[in-house]
């Protein structure tokens, strides 16, 4: 079992570790000699917490700066200790230890009682989803074993986890120093008839894997080493199974497993579930990538790009609205921004920072983001594993945070509604999209030119049509402006434009042209990132490649390929390019002249 | 789930993440039982196969059946191997009688530093375990190196529910330490389970001893041992109080030693 015990510095945490590890003999032989001599080396008493603290800095300030791991184990159970630091300037230490954690000792000096970290820790062990917490009122020798400042500091601490809804399994007395209440009962402490914190440990429970909750794999890559196109990622939630027809989130493609994958066993597995690393082929060849999550049809995960979140900030700079940043859940990798800060909270009191628009270093707040592109989620209280994040600024995680709510985007679920009836009532035609691909040397795709306006798009994107079509493949230039004059001439400009009906023609036309086995090629200027995903929703399962034109060096969204201004006015080699990506891409296979 | 699959299946996931994130990637083979175990769940988590190339720290100082051993799984494997050394200092004449963190830093952190340049890697995977020794405790699986090979352990990145830092600034590389939750315990039943080919180097010979780390022939010392197969391993170490690396001379050389050789760079 992992533990993690936090706390405000100098409570006691290393003491109490060291402390554990002697009193349930696991200690190296020499181990302890070995630290009492660097004591004396120093001039120093010997104390339980040099035992853990093997960095030279440490002892000399005497603190826990990072988090360590300490394995001991009692007749039950083996146990690894995470010691996290105290101090607030080491708080993204401390998260780290906790998050690893299925169960935390919160530490509190009975002398000192409940200090700024004690708070800002057990908010934090809330929000890191602990649900097994024991509060451990350390240094009970120091105030002469008085049942009344223990009381006194239960009843105070008790209040403050009640105001976030959080119950502690036990308060127990120890002196850690002398090894009272730790492993053994104390006999100073008669009045207390609760467990030690040994026999607290025994208690908790294991963190069990999530195999009754809804399928979820994330997939962290695709893997083509041999003849198997292997989609590979650990299973977060739920179980499948062989046969099983799984959705892919957020891009709402399909496939049947026909293998789960492995190396070394003697038998293939059947089935996968929650907490597996595994890999498995589909029936028919997919156009899936990293950062889809494959789920089943009957619990479909939130595919959103608007939700609620409580967030704890690690940051240097602080966390505000206008800033871009880089959201990680599971295998997603999606930009986003603060919409709203709904309460910021000073985390040390819980007080509420009013009409503050950004979070400090250390701090928490209840806000509201919003992604650049769908993303697919859970509630944290549905899946945990789904429902948490982390937050990346320029290179560093700074912050996470749990899901807490979310609004339904009805533009996306407007066109995937769309698309799922659309498809279900397609009347199929008896020349399939395999006997276009064999007779055109080439499967169905869009090719969407973006960039600024002035970059070149449209006479790259004309040469395109042009090269494509003396080559005898079937391509077709399908500008916007020309869908507007004739299927957009019921509407006026604003409204044809505002309520996403431009987009929603645009695709269905599109969808009508890839039906017939075409390349269809736009320019299009008026589609930004956001209606760029919701024209794949409706031209799906066939591939969007996007070409971006320009020479900023961060590129906007996530472009298939990158062309200069210089790049792209040079017709023949930028024609060229695209030709051979596409090659590349098996999307332009070649004729076959035996027919 | 039983631990040992837990922690296979962590380990898999952390070699998946660093495969998909980095592109000049190495894996360190010191042909010991964890950078053994961790070849073992590469080639597990890739289906067989390893696409990540192997390398090879070579001293001049090991242990001949070492190298025996490291050619003949590198061909049956069909292992992309890749022996780095540094044969300037050896030609200088280095040696462990020259100082032991002085020949470690010089053959090791060099020998590792001449090879990642000359082949352009960025990322580095290491088979450490928190439970071999302190410094080692407080790694994180992905952990950055500054451009000078240094490891600043005052400044840590976080690392919650697997999320890892797998952005950088230019100039920065990165350590990957998969087996970093595992303990010498764990990595011997999972040899045994998996039925790994491990290195007879770690058996009892005839004069009872065998060794329970191995390294430069000068510098590692055997152990007093009957255990002459994985089983036997396993039983005498449930109830050894003595510590892995104690066979490891570089380790007791001054108080804080590996702290020293770590912070610059050392595995």
């Amino acid at each position: 079992m992992k533990l993690v015990i936090v706390g405000h510095v100098d409570h006691g945490k290393s003491t109490l570790v060291g402390r554990l590890m002697a009193d349930t003999d696991s200690l190296p032989t020499g181990k302890l000699d070995f630290v009492k001599d660097i004591c004396d080396q120093q001039g120093k008493t010997f104390e339980f917490a040099f035992l853990l603290d093997a960095l030279e800095e440490e002892q000399e300030q005497g603190i826990t700066i990072d988090t360590s791991q300490i394995f001991f184990k009692t007749k039950k159970r083996p146990y690894v200790i995470i010691d996290a630091p105290g101090h607030k300037e080491f708080l993204k230490n401390m998260v780290t230890g906790a998050a690893n954690a299925e169960a935390a000792l919160l530490l509190i000096d009975a002398y000192e009682g409940v200090q700024e970290q004690s708070r800002r820790h057990g908010y934090l062990l809330r929000l890191l989803g602990m649900k097994q917490v024991a509060v451990v009122v350390n240094k009970m020798d120091l105030v002469k074993h008085d049942p009344e400042v223990f009381y006194k500091i239960k009843s105070e601490y008790t209040n403050f986890l009640e105001s976030m809804g959080v119950t502690a399994r036990e308060y127990i007395p120890v002196s850690a120093k002398l090894g009272e209440n730790i492993a053994h009962r104390s006999e100073n402490m008669t009045w207390y008839q609760g467990p030690t914190v040994l026999e607290m440990l025994d208690q908790f429970e294991d963190k069990l894997p999530e195999v009754n909750l809804p399928f979820r794999l994330p997939l962290q890559d695709v893997y083509k080493f041999d003849e198997r196109r292997i989609l590979a990622g650990r299973v977060e939630s739920g179980t499948a199974k062989i046969g099983d027809e799984v959705i892919f989130a957020p891009s709402n493609k399909k496939g049947i497993i026909k293998s789960i994958e492995a190396w070394s066993v003697e038998n293939k597995p059947q089935t996968i579930e929650a907490s597996q690393s595994v890999g498995i082929t589909l029936t028919e060849q997919i156009f899936v990538e990293r950062g889809n999550i494959a789920t089943l049809a009957s619990d479909p995960p939130i595919v959103t790009t608007t939700f609620d979140a409580n967030v704890f900030w690690m940051g240097k700079k602080h966390l505000q609205r206008g800033e871009s940043y880089l959201i990680k859940l599971t295998t997603q990798n999606v930009e986003c921004e603060v919409l709203r800060f709904n309460k910021a909270i000073d985390a040390s009191t819980l007080e509420t920072l009013p009409d503050q628009d950004f979070i400090a270093k250390n701090d928490v707040a209840e806000l509201t983001l919003r992604t650049r592109q769908p993303i697919a989620l859970d509630l944290f209280t549905s899946i945990p594993e789904t429902g948490r994040f982390v937050l990346v600024d320029d290179y560093d995680v700074c912050g996470g945070g749990i899901i807490t709510g979310f609004t339904p985007l009805s533009e996306i679920d407007r066109y995937r509604d769309e698309a799922r009836y659309r498809d279900s009532h397609w009347i199929q035609s008896a020349v399939t999209p395999e006997m276009r691909a064999y007779r055109y040397g080439h499967r169905a795709a869009m090719i969407l030119i973006t960039g600024k306006s002035g970059a070149g798009k449209a006479s790259l994107a004309g040469k395109l049509e042009e090269k494509l079509f003396h080559q005898n493949f079937q391509s077709y230039l399908l500008d916007g402006r020309n869908i507007k004059v004739g299927l957009g001439a019921d509407m006026d400009q604003e409204q044809y434009f505002s309520d996403g009906e431009a987009v929603r023609r645009f695709g269905e036309v599109a969808k009508l042209f890839i039906d017939a086995g075409h390349v269809v090629i736009s320019t299009s200027n008026a589609f930004n990132q956001e209606d760029h995903s919701n024209i794949s929703l409706l031209i799906e399962p066939a591939p969007i490649v996007e070409v971006q034109v320009t020479s900023d060096k961060f590129p906007k969204g996530k472009p298939d390929m990158i062309l200069t201004l210089d790049e792209a006015a040079e017709h023949e080699s930028a024609v060229q390019k695209i030709l051979d990506y596409l090659k590349d891409k098996k999307i332009l296979t070649g004729h076959n002249y035996s027919i | 789930m039983d631990h040992l699959n837990e922690l296979e299946n962590q380990s898999i996931y952390i070699l998946r993440e660093a495969y998909k994130n980095f592109k000049n990637l190495a894996m360190l083979w010191s042909i010991g039982k964890d950078s053994t175990v961790l070849l073992w769940l590469a080639r597990k988590a890739f289906f067989g196969h390893c696409p990540i190339p192997l390398v090879h720290i070579d001293t001049s100082y090991k242990i001949p059946k070492m190298i025996e051993y490291r050619d003949r799984y590198a061909q049956e494997w069909g292992l992309n191997l890749v022996v780095g050394q540094n044969k300037k200092a050896l030609a200088e004449g280095m040696n462990h009688e020259k100082g032991r963190i002085v020949c470690c830093e010089a053959l090791k952190t060099q020998g590792l530093s001449q090879v990642m340049e000359q082949e352009g890697y960025t990322g580095l995977i290491l088979g450490i375990r928190r439970d071999e020794e302190g410094t080692r405790a407080k790694e994180r699986y992905f952990s950055p190196r500054d451009k000078n090979f240094e490891w600043n352990f005052k400044d840590q990145p976080p690392e919650l529910w697997d999320q890892f830092k797998t952005t950088f600034a230019e100039g920065t590389h990165i350590r990957i330490h998969p087996l970093l939750h595992w303990t010498e315990l764990n990595v011997w039943e999972y040899i045994e389970k998996e039925k790994i080919p491990i290195i007879d180097l770690y058996f009892a010979n005839e004069e009872g001893r065998r060794y329970r780390s191995l390294g430069c022939a000068p510098c590692t010392g055997s152990i007093e041992s009957k255990a002459s197969n994985v089983r036997e391993i396993i039983e005498e170490l449930k109830d050894t109080t003595s510590s892995e690396r104690s066979g490891r001379a570089q380790d007791q050389e001054d108080t804080y030693a590996m702290q020293k050789l770590r912070a610059r760079g050392y595995m």
